[in-house]
């Protein structure tokens, strides 16, 4: 296959950025779409130009690094697919291809198509845990939980922090990100004692992070590459109503 | 003969406490000296990696009271690549009732490490198993739960008990997920502070002792030095030496192969796991491989053709010409034989011309079975997303026509010598997880690297590492040291950006990564070593003269990052090849084909290699030090799951 990309190069926070067509040729369907820009990048440093800057890691849609927005899609068209695990066979000869970075304020572009997520951490921080020092647990089988409530928990916290619904939110909200963890944690015994404080607190540093609030849009859960459902949000705000109360 | 080493003296004292086994490590335990909590505080940790060992030592030590600065590469301590661990993790809770103890989960470990790891540890690890579920539940690992609300478990290879937990396919993610959450909350408490997107070049050694280490600011480039009173290396495998492998791309061997050259001895770096369930590599722009969990071997058999050659589609291939090879082989075990031995059991096939795919360099993984015996959907609910996973990157439906598999590089037993303590030899600086050599011997069993990982750091450091503290302080650092380590970092990071040749370093790693499979892969012999160990200073010599590294020193530049970790797996490479020629015996991921029984079967010489292979770093060549092993409760025997 041969493609025409068309690629967010921006030098840095302070730089204002521009869309650069490249040409890629010889691109075999197999291929990922990282393993395409991968090419691309061979070849740029071989011609003496940066390449370009994206984040990755695990390649295996997992560790949650990577993340464009391909042709005005978070992580491509494929349904239910991170970046990485996007293969070339989904596009068509001669396609063209526009990539950009995830675009949201809270999000800073840091060079080319890497943004910074710290924001996620800083949402975790404020409450998204159960506190519980090495060492101090009661036996595992102390607490049963049923399957479905167990089920649904694992359900929700498959997030792999990507940040694509955010990217894709139009209100840049991070809504969905944050609903999952409180309601992994708010679905299991074990988080009950801190459920009220952890609502509230995730709640607001999301809201000091500067992101968006939720319309119901769903473009979030669309483009979720776990599929986290719409109704973690729901399940959020109730909590938060119930700590504000 | 250029035997490439010199012998040194062994090594006498692994500081495990003599006594009955069950007992050493409340032993150590108790002798270990504590810190008073107001103490605590002053005193400074730092902690390289944050995966599962790392992740956990950082959030416990901050729980502790210490004053912890913790590092990872990527950009949130959550990517860890501990997370694509999917199948589970071990513990010998019996919950099931079938026979599992402490002792057995001990006793399979011993014999699944095919009698090449240390009896003191490898207990150690089985005992503390038990409460790393108790530990994960408690923070809100989702484990998979039968009807009744109680823990389920599964069966894993190189065990005849079901005592895996697990996480639907997705484990490692949620179990480091828990690790994260806590240690985010020692952040906002303020006893972690998280540096992202930093990635350690240089241990610092002063007076001795390890006491801080330089990094490199990813985003800015700048080089930091950052001192302690000790240092925690949780920085993951080297398996990318092989370019391809199923590691993360970013997993490198540079923080552990630095603080070698600081004095760390490398312990049995041949020690490779070739794992048995991988996705085919389809073509030369290949970046990584993907593993498919080993739980499959639960359900899925593995087969190819009787005839050689055959390339008809699966489905037209009748039951009398399959050849279910694991199943006909190794009847007790059947499809789960340790990783070892199927890996090999598959390289013998596709050798015989019996492979199937492109290539000839695949078996089939076949669910038909399971899905009569099942139901489509029992099958969904268990590998649905492994199958999915599968589909997306092959564009195959693996519920209508068999998975294609092969085997890839995905663990490495090898790492830093530890002692009892996971103390390097150098003072103060401690290894975890999988960058250490410590528990599995020659092979790993599946669901053990979580156990060991999380043992490591909730359980086993933050005991062993008080009692360093608690015989400190340990004075100034001296500035000579700290400006020497820094000088040397800057050195390298000009000289990579001063060559300005013409190949990238991505196409030389590729290069090292081919020479390493093929001739100190699956299977190795003293020919291809001796191959391996001409060409690898020939190729390193070339990168140096004429690899590319675009852009600046003072920027992100992935280029440069990547330049740096390939110049390192070029030295470790060396003394893999170095390590594998000299162990002339075959045991567990380590087959030397000039030793092996008259069934083509991994054979070991306790006589002469029953130790752990402990490799001290020399301007002239690696020097040699022995660790006798010992068995005192489980028997040397030769491995058998026929």
């Amino acid at each position: 296959m041969n493609l025409t990309l068309k690629v967010w190069r921006q030098k840095g926070p302070q730089d204002k950025g521009r869309m650069v067509t490249y040409r890629v040729e010889d691109v075999s369907p197999d291929m990922s779409f990282l393993e395409m820009l991968d090419v691309l990048n061979e070849r740029l440093i071989l011609e003496g130009d940066d390449p370009i800057a994206f984040d990755h890691d695990c390649r295996e849609g997992i560790c949650g690094m990577c993340g464009m927005v391909i042709n005005g899609v978070a992580h491509g068209e494929q349904v239910a697919t991170t970046t990485c695990q996007l293969h070339m066979r989904h596009f068509e000869d001669d396609a063209v291809i526009t990539i950009e970075p995830w675009r949201a304020a809270p999000f800073p572009v840091v060079k080319d198509l890497v943004v910074d997520r710290s924001a996620f951490d800083r949402i975790i921080q404020a409450g998204g845990f159960i506190s519980v020092p090495a060492g101090s647990a009661p036996d595992a089988h102390s607490v049963p939980v049923k399957k479905v409530d167990a089920d649904a928990a694992f359900d929700a916290a498959t997030c792999i922090g990507c940040g694509a619904c955010v990217a894709a939110c139009p209100n840049g909200s991070a809504s969905l990100f944050t609903a999952a963890k409180i309601t992994h944690l708010s679905l299991l015994p074990q988080g009950q004692p801190e459920r009220d404080s952890r609502a509230r607190a995730m709640v607001e540093q999301m809201d000091a992070e500067g992101f968006g609030g939720c319309t119901n849009t769903g473009e979030c859960t669309a483009v979720c590459p776990k599929g986290i459902p719409l109704d973690t949000i729901a399940q959020m705000n109730r909590d938060y109503l119930r700590a504000s109360k | 003969m250029n035997k490439h080493y010199t012998e040194g003296e062994p090594i006498r004292d692994t500081k495990a406490p003599a006594g009955p086994i069950e007992e050493r490590w409340e032993k150590r335990k108790f002798s270990a000296k504590l810190v008073n909590p107001a103490n605590k505080r002053k005193m400074h940790v730092i902690v390289v990696g944050t995966g599962l060992a790392g992740g956990s030592a950082a959030a416990t030590l901050g729980e502790l009271g210490y004053n912890v600065t913790s590092f990872c590469y990527q950009d949130s301590p959550r990517r860890a690549h501990s997370i694509a661990a999917q199948g589970g993790i071990n513990a010998a809770k019996n919950y099931r009732g079938d026979g599992d103890s402490i002792y057995r989960l001990f006793y399979d470990t011993v014999k699944g490490g095919d009698f090449r790891a240390r009896e003191s540890n490898v207990y150690r690890l089985a005992q503390v198993s038990v409460n790393i579920i108790d530990q994960a539940v408690a923070q809100g690992v989702p484990f998979a739960r039968e009807y009744g609300g109680l823990l389920d478990t599964r069966s894993f290879g190189g065990a005849q008990v079901s005592r895996t937990f697990y996480a639907r396919g997705q484990t490692g993610q949620q179990l480091l997920l828990g690790a994260y959450q806590a240690l985010e909350r020692q952040i906002a408490a303020g006893t972690v502070k998280m540096n992202t997107r930093h990635e350690m070049l240089d241990v610092i050694v002063s007076d001795g002792r390890a006491r801080g280490v330089i990094v490199r600011d990813m985003v800015t480039g700048e080089i930091e030095r950052h001192l302690a009173d000790a240092v925690v290396l949780a920085t993951g495998g080297y398996g990318n030496v092989f370019f391809l492998s199923t590691n993360a791309k970013g997993c490198n061997t540079t923080a552990i192969w630095r603080a070698h050259r600081r004095g760390a001895m490398f312990a049995n770096p041949c020690y490779t796991q070739i794992h048995p369930t991988c996705i085919p590599v389809s073509g030369d722009y290949q970046s990584k491989l993907t593993l498919m969990s080993e739980s499959l071997r639960n359900d899925g058999r593995v087969w190819v053709p009787v005839k050689a050659g055959d390339t008809r589609p699966a489905s037209e291939i009748p039951e009398e010409e399959r050849d279910y090879y694991l199943e006909r082989i190794y009847p007790a075990f059947g499809n789960l034989v340790p990783r070892d031995i199927a890996s090999r059991a598959a390289k013998n096939v596709c050798d015989e011309g019996r492979g199937v795919g492109p290539g000839g360099l695949g078996v089939y993984l076949d669910f038909a079975d399971a899905i009569r015996r099942l139901g489509r959907e029992a099958v969904e609910k268990k590998y649905g997303n492994l199958f999915e996973m599968y589909e997306r990157i092959t564009g195959e439906d693996p519920y209508s026509q068999p998975m294609r598999i092969y085997p890839a590089v995905h663990y490495t037993m090898g790492g830093l010598w530890v002692d009892y303590d996971l103390q390097s030899t150098i003072p103060g600086l401690f290894v975890v997880g999988e960058a250490n050599f410590s528990d599995h011997g020659a092979n790993r069993l599946g669901a053990s690297a979580l156990m060991q990982g999380l043992a490591d750091g909730y359980f086993v450091l933050p005991t062993t590492i008080g009692d360093y503290l608690a015989n400190g302080p340990y004075g100034e650092v001296d500035d000579g040291a700290v400006a020497e380590a820094e000088a040397a970092v800057q050195s390298k990071i000009e000289r990579l950006l001063s060559v300005n040749g013409t190949r990238t370093a991505d196409s030389y790693h590729r290069e090292l990564g081919k020479l390493m499979w093929d001739y100190c892969g699956m299977e190795r012999t003293e020919e291809s070593l001796r191959k391996a160990l001409e060409r690898i200073p020939e190729l390193r010599e070339e990168f140096w003269q004429n690899v590319k590294v675009s852009g600046t020193a003072d920027e992100l530049n992935q280029a440069l990052e990547r330049a740096g970790r390939v110049a390192d797996f070029f030295d470790l490479a060396e003394l893999m090849c170095i390590d594998a020629l000299h162990r002339t015996e075959s045991c567990g991921g380590h087959f030397r084909a000039e030793s092996q029984d008259a069934d083509g079967e991994a054979l070991r010489d306790d006589e002469n290699f029953a130790y752990v292979a402990a490799w001290e770093y020399g301007e002239q060549g690696p020097v040699l030090h022995k660790e006798a092993l010992e068995y005192e409760y489980v028997k040397m025997s030769q491995r058998s799951y026929k």
